[in-house]
């Protein structure tokens, strides 16, 4: 615990880095310093720009400007292995490992021991996995593949590969969302072990309890941009919690009221085994209802399962009344439901196909006469969205990928709204998106609710939740840990909520 | 992943069986219970999948020679061995590029083009020692080898439509050189020719330089470094790149290895059939995947031993052998083979299902 004189060069240190992909800024001049001998934690909501901060020091990203320092001297890293001879070790927040190969392979994968004639040495690697499962106290088969293993057993495997570099600074980027408390309690040990050994430590989770229990310093981001660094010692939860989201909510959302009509959608008692359970809730005509919760949380895999892309085992959908099948797209669209994917590039569009057939594959029967499609059919059914919506495009006759991301969402919804849809769910609608884009699609979901349409939006951005909703249901590891109604929605009380702090929520 | 040990790797010999039971069963032993109970589970079903090629391999001997006892006569197991050497030794190579999760479609041109190429240097140049047109027809191999490698690892462009590419553009350059000529085993030296008579231990010389390929292959595969990082970039480019593997590289050299493998196979056919043209070799690449995938390769990457694809291409060239003695024709020969296809990738998904559920042990977590 003893704190080095402050001549020491800190372990690692960011100076000013800033890094943007297309025209969204991760990073903007964020400055870091990891010293010898510090838990130092990395707190803020989803999307500040942690794990692009991660994958800085990881040598993934490489920084616009500003530079890395490794004991004071600027270094250059380039690539993953470029950090590894750094010194830096790094625990991903999903797990990234080689499910054909043994767990011991996968722990020592470009470093195993070698025996004679750089042969390599299996006994030695067995011996050494097993030696490091047993300083986390787990009992895991070195030999078996890694294919199969649980969330928490991967993390593990991570956790061990990350200890066998000996690293001099451990990365840890939400380490223990999925393991039990005999774990968690195993892996601080380790930190703390590895922190009295003069190594620094960078430890992000969403957990305040953690982050109070095991850290000395604290530094918050908050949209790409560094905050503050204080002693943990010095603070509070609320403390932290206002200086993580402490903005105003933003007026960039032209929320309309609207008089909420007849319930639409009814979820009862959902339910899938390690995913979600008892999951219940319901959407009325003219409503926004946001879906919150962090990330992992069950979001995506609840809206997916009522529109019937995945399966659930418990629990019934009903919209306007009537039961849907489960695990049936098909009979979703048929009662009304559209649901605009998170991931818009892989599941949302077609993107070498052109505007004009991705705005109307959903009504390519109600288009065609006779099973055949007319092109001019298509033309002018896409012309009328692509101005209702005001798409900035060249031609129509453009292949999707020429398009901002802004304005491929619009393309998106013009899809589903095409089909006139009574619930429109929404799954992370403005992600990646520049502020102004973002503006439109918000109007463009408030002037559907005024409408009429049931809206349900999954969205990870506290201000998006705060402005657009009616009410906030906020998830937590699988369930639904409060529901909030629009007067009492702020980014305390779904903070909280989302990150499991008991008897806080409102 | 381990190759059975009949087949030579002593440094793994059994040792899956004997090592000590995990150490310090500390407090977190109950929460891990389930997950322990699928101990060396997946080991015993990898083992698995190449003694099943081995049975069938077996079956079908036994019930050929129970027909037709003709077949295991001394002659008739050294034709059969010269037979499918070509096509192990093809295999090998094709299985390396498989497990980067790559596939090289040009090896039967590659073939055929080093084939002929060894056959025109004894035309043109009669007084070249026979060792040096060798070695320079696994150059020719390895060169374009070189290039398949070049197209998919630096230009990055997915591996089918580059081999499929260059499938045609090799052929097309066998079909310039030669411009119609035939090359006849009175145009190569008798030394050349007789090598496939030369029998080592019982064995005809080819058979025994395919069997070494097999070995140092998997050797290779099993016990060293950039060996594995083949199989790390099969499973998962993604973290190969994010552990530090080479990644271009490790997906550039199965492309060599397998270019050389397949200049060596082009000279032992010149060696063995004395007839050469253009045409050598042609359509011998879907052989080669299917002998790949019969012996368990993936054709995903990540998985399979040069082992299992070497038991796979005797397997099909037994079968090729064996039909005609069972009084089957041949045109359920390649019926027979594509039902023997659908059947392993079959009992591959089997199981891979099968092990998932016992690996998994019912244990998920609560939500």
């Amino acid at each position: 615990m003893d704190r080095h004189p402050p001549p020491a060069p800190p372990l690692l240190s960011l100076v000013g880095v800033s890094k943007s992909f297309g025209t969204v800024h991760a990073l903007q001049d964020v400055s870091l310093e990891l010293r010898a001998g510090e838990i130092h934690a990395l707190c803020g909501e989803n999307g500040a720009g942690k794990s692009t901060l991660v994958k800085t020091i990881a040598g993934v990203h490489r920084p616009d400007t500003g530079h890395v320092e490794v004991l004071g001297e600027p270094t250059a890293l380039n690539a993953p292995a470029d950090a590894q001879r750094a010194g830096v070790a790094v625990i991903y927040q999903e797990p990234t490992l080689f499910p054909d190969l043994s767990v011991a392979e996968n722990i020592f994968m470009g470093r195993q021991p070698l025996a004679r004639g750089r042969r390599i040495d299996r006994r030695a690697m067995r011996e050494a996995a097993d030696a490091l499962f047993a300083r986390l106290g787990v009992r895991l088969d070195p030999d078996r593949p890694a294919r199969g293993l649980s969330i928490a057993d991967q993390q593990l495997v991570e956790i061990a590969k990350a200890m066998s570099f000996d690293a001099r600074v451990l990365v840890m980027d939400e380490p223990t969302a999925a393991l039990s408390g005999v774990e968690v309690d195993r892996l601080f040990a380790v930190a703390r072990s590895l922190r009295d050994n003069g190594a620094a430590v960078l430890f992000i989770s969403h957990r305040f309890n953690e982050v109070f229990e095991l850290c000395d310093r604290v530094t918050v981001m908050r949209d790409g941009r560094y905050i503050s660094t204080e002693p943990v010692a010095e603070l509070t939860v609320d403390d932290l919690v206002h200086s993580m989201v402490g903005r105003e909510v933003a007026t960039l959302f032209p929320k309309q009221d609207v008089a909420a009509g007849d319930t639409v959608l009814e979820v009862e008692g959902l339910g899938r085994t390690g995913v979600f359970a008892d999951v219940g809730f319901s959407v009325r005509a003219g409503e926004i209802v946001a879906l919150a919760g962090l990330v992992g949380a069950g979001r995506s895999e609840v809206v997916r399962a009522v529109f019937g892309v995945d399966r659930y085992e418990t629990g019934t959908v009903r919209v306007s009344g009537r039961r849907l099948p489960p695990g049936r797209p098909s009979a979703a669209m048929v009662a009304g439901v559209a649901l605009v994917p998170e991931d818009r590039r892989q599941q949302g569009l077609v993107m070498e196909m052109s505007i004009e057939r991705n705005a109307t594959l959903t009504r390519r029967w109600a288009l065609s006469r006779l099973g055949v499609l007319r092109r001019r059919d298509e033309e002018r059914a896409a012309a009328e969205w692509a101005e209702r919506l005001q798409l900035k495009a060249g031609r129509l006759s453009d292949a999707v990928t020429t398009l901002s991301g802004g304005n491929q969402q619009k393309v998106v919804l013009a899809k589903w709204l095409a089909t006139e849809p009574r619930l429109l769910i929404v799954d992370e609608p403005t992600r990646g998106i520049d502020v102004g884009t973002k503006a439109e699609v918000h109007r463009l979901l408030s002037e559907l609710a005024g409408r009429g349409i049931a809206v349900l939006m999954v969205s990870s951005e506290l201000p998006e939740v705060l402005g657009m909703a009616d009410r906030v249901l906020v998830m937590h590891e699988g369930r639904i840990a409060a529901e909030i109604p629009r007067e009492q929605a702020t980014e305390e009380s779904v903070m909280y909520a989302a990150t499991g702090q008991k008897g806080r929520a409102a | 992943m381990s190759g059975p040990d009949e087949t030579g790797a002593p440094a793994a010999g059994g040792a899956a069986q004997t090592s000590p039971p995990p150490a310090a069963p500390g407090p977190a032993q109950e929460t891990r219970e389930e997950h322990g109970g699928g101990v060396r589970t997946g080991r015993r079903i990898r083992q698995a999948r190449e003694l099943g090629i081995l049975l069938a391999l077996v079956l079908l001997v036994a019930v050929t020679a129970l027909v037709n006892p003709g077949f295991l006569s001394g002659q008739s197991v050294r034709d059969l061995l010269l037979g499918a050497t070509l096509l192990t030794i093809l295999a090998v190579g094709q299985s390396m590029v498989l497990i980067t999760r790559s596939v090289d479609l040009s090896v039967g041109s590659v073939m055929g083009l080093s084939a002929f190429a060894v056959g025109m240097m004894f035309v043109s140049f009669p007084g070249l020692p026979t060792p040096v047109v060798m070695a320079a027809g696994v150059l020719v191999g390895t060169v374009c080898g070189v290039v398949n490698g070049v197209l998919v690892a630096a230009a990055r462009v997915p591996a089918l439509v580059v081999t499929l590419g260059t499938l045609y553009m090799f052929r097309g350059i066998d079909f310039w050189w030669a411009s119609g000529r035939q090359i006849n085993a009175a145009d190569m030296p008798d030394g050349f020719l007789g090598l496939s008579r030369v029998t080592l231990l019982g064995m005809p010389l080819p058979a025994v330089v395919a069997l070494a390929v097999v070995l140092a292959a998997g050797w290779y595969l099993r016990n060293y470094r950039s060996g594995r990082e083949l199989y790390a970039v099969g499973s998962e480019p993604a973290a190969a790149r994010l552990v530090g593997i080479p990644v271009d590289r490790r997906v550039f050299m199965p492309f060599v290895a397998n270019g050389s493998l397949a200049g060596l196979a082009g000279v032992l056919y010149a060696s063995r059939f004395g007839t050469l043209d253009a045409t050598v070799g042609t359509g011998l690449e879907l052989e080669v995947v299917a002998a790949a995938v019969v012996g368990g390769v993936a054709i995903f990457g990540g998985s399979g031993t040069v082992y299992g694809a070497a038991l796979g291409a005797l397997l099909l060239s037994t079968i090729d052998a064996a039909l005609p003695m069972l009084q089957v024709g041949s045109f359920w020969q390649q019926a027979v083979v594509g039902l023997l296809i659908l059947v392993s990738i079959g009992l591959d998904r089997l199981l891979a299902l099968r092990a998932a559920r016992r690996l998994r042990g019912g244990g998920t977590r609560g939500a």
